[in-house]
């Protein structure tokens, strides 16, 4: 731990979320990737500061919302052009590595 | 798998108080998928598809692909949430689930967090004992349903010890609404018996809403189980298990009960439950470990960026709850009184969890009682015996038609018996079995008086007892008519027959 880095992340987090990310990183770049993120964090943290409890938070920056289709099927991809980007296919399925892990 | 220790169910009962939990997936019978205009391999006729024929850019999450909601998806939802008696939030909102497997091509779910479409309701579920108890429902959230993987390589099939998995999108997109209820506690012994029950009530509510195909066996309806154990008054909860995708009625019920009596065997010896999930095995009847909680149990939800809040009107809301069917109590009783059944004969179709099969099949044109017979009786027991739920073999459109032989009198209930097995495995309609296995019970007089003739000629004292008034004589001769018919007559008309023949040589 950097208990030196003024940053509000510390390395153990952003190891975490590298992690969870499957980017896989060197020491050196956590480290340094802790400090850049920190200075994100607190520029973003700064429109916390204006923002009252009454304001809502925007997931978009137009203000719409009930953006529904009607349940029409419509075309599909063939088979081809599904399977087209898969770096491995079995047949009419993609075929990827063993993950130890389940459905969620 | 290593059989676990488990201790007598009514010792656990008497040690520890058990809490339960459930989360219920229920595949909506939409024409489309939640956010593109795929076809929804769970509407209804619809089936799983051939690999990867069922999916949009959207499906397969490639790059510039925007989701758009199906507005009858949305519709269903709040059909639901109101048939749970929830509250419909007015702004929902959808949230990526962030995580990395092969189930979703995109790395998250589009899901719903902290603002689900539906909160705060309650459903009343019917316990066998004629008691009623509320399970109280926290929220129901819509979300889309995974793609389907199978495991390649390794000994077992599962995921353990696979070379590679190969994945089919079909499945991918489906719109689900996830129920989950609030803790549940004071079910006690009746504890197995409510997870069924609880189960079979949200089936019943979605399909008499008309807004999911609801077979288990098809996972149109997946009931996650979480359990914990409380010792007995000490107002502590345990840790909790929570054993995934548990696919039929049936099972609900075992894993519950395997759970409370393995976890008071750890607690009882002094050990301690590891919160994790874990997998039901109905081959076995014993749940086996996933794996635990970890640190990639970090979901990291945040707003959904590619979609809009939803925000149904009041006029919507009331447009659908004018629109919801009767309540679960008002429509058994309508059914009961409709059906003439007894208390009990009622009773037993609900606690088997065959309302709504005994209902599709009178609405397929049998009687009630034969409806009900078949359900409760012959089908149950096959069910039983393949250690499966009944609705899984058989369609109720078969049973009708099945049901429809017997009152027309083609069909005796041996051969139907025979019928239904040919049916179950595969041989297709009652009507097709009874042609190709050529199951029509002789109605040809000509045959029977023939074959009674024969019988008759190895015990012509028969006749003479008839004719003295001891009828059941007549039994000596059914027999063996029946075995030279195979089965295929009816041992009504044989026996008058025999009794005309009895009485016009007197």
């Amino acid at each position: 731990m950097s208990e030196s880095n003024p940053s509000p992340l510390d390395v153990a987090q952003v190891a975490h979320l590298a992690n969870l990310a499957r980017i896989a990183l060197t020491p050196e770049e956590i480290e340094k990737l802790t400090g850049e993120l920190g200075v994100i964090i607190e520029s973003i943290a700064k429109v916390s500061e204006v923002a009252t409890p009454d304001v809502p938070s925007t997931s978009h920056p137009i203000r719409l919302t009930n953006v529904f289709r009607p349940d029409v099927p419509g075309e599909t991809l063939t088979v081809e052009e599904a399977l087209s980007g898969a770096p491995e296919r079995d047949g009419d399925r993609f075929k990827v590595p063993a993950i130890l892990g389940e459905e969620q | 798998m290593s059989s676990a220790e488990l201790m007598d169910f009514d010792k656990a009962l008497e040690l520890f108080e058990p809490v339960l939990g459930f989360e219920v997936h229920v595949e909506l019978n939409t024409k489309t998928k939640m956010f593109s205009p795929a076809p929804n391999p769970a509407a209804p006729g619809a089936d799983a598809g051939e690999p990867n024929t069922m999916v949009t850019p959207v499906c397969l999450g490639l790059p510039g692909s925007l989701p758009v909601v199906n507005e009858q998806a949305i519709r269903f939802s709040i059909s639901l949430g109101l048939a749970l008696g929830c509250e419909i939030a007015p702004t929902s909102r959808f949230a990526r689930k962030n995580y990395f497997y092969p189930d979703l091509a995109k790395n998250y779910q589009i899901s719903q967090y902290d603002e689900p479409i539906a909160h705060d309701g309650a459903v009343d579920v019917e316990l066998a004992n004629g008691t009623t108890f509320r399970v109280e429902i926290e929220r129901a959230h819509m979300e889309e349903d995974a793609g389907k993987l199978t495991h390649v390589g390794g000994a077992t099939g599962r995921i353990q010890g696979a070379d590679y998995s190969l994945v089919d999108y079909n499945r991918a997109g489906v719109p689900l609404v996830e129920i989950v209820t609030k803790m549940i506690t004071g079910a006690d012994r009746d504890a197995p018996e409510l997870a069924k029950a609880y189960v079979s009530a949200i089936r019943d509510i979605v399909v008499s809403l008309g807004i999911s195909e609801a077979r288990m066996e098809r996972g149109n309806l997946r009931c996650d189980a979480n359990i914990s154990l409380s010792p007995r008054g000490s107002g502590k909860l345990g840790t909790r298990t929570e054993t995934k995708n548990v696919n039929s009625l049936r099972s609900v019920e075992r894993t519950i009960r395997y759970e409370i009596q393995r976890q008071a065997a750890i607690l009882a010896a002094g050990g301690t439950i590891i919160q994790e999930t874990r997998h039901w095995h109905e081959d076995s009847g014993t749940t086996s470990p996933g794996r635990p909680k970890s640190d990639a149990d970090d979901y990291r939800y945040f707003p959904e960026p590619d979609l809009l809040p939803v925000e149904p009107s009041r006029e919507l809301i009331e447009e659908l709850r004018a629109a919801l069917p009767e309540p679960p109590a008002v429509r058994r009783n309508r059914l009961k009184e409709s059906w003439g059944f007894s208390d009990l004969e009622f009773q037993d179709v609900v606690n088997s969890g065959l309302l709504v099969e005994v209902e599709s099949t009178v609405a397929a044109g049998a009687s009630p009682a034969q409806a009900r017979k078949w359900w409760t009786g012959e089908i149950a027991r096959l069910a039983n015996v393949k250690a499966v739920d009944p609705s899984s073999l058989v369609s109720p459109a078969d049973v009708a038609a099945l049901a429809v032989l017997v009152e027309s009198g083609e069909l005796t209930d041996r051969l139907a018996r025979q019928v239904l097995e040919g049916v179950i495995a595969g041989e297709g309609t009652p009507v097709e079995v009874v042609e190709k296995r050529g199951l029509k019970v002789i109605s040809d007089d000509g045959a029977l008086i023939a074959a009674i003739d024969d019988a008759l000629a190895s015990q012509p004292d028969v006749l003479e007892k008839i004719r003295d008034g001891k009828l059941q004589a007549a039994g000596a001769i059914i027999g063996p008519v029946m075995k030279a018919m195979h089965g295929q007559a009816d041992a009504a008309r044989v026996r008058e027959l025999i009794l005309e023949r009895a009485n016009s040589q007197g």
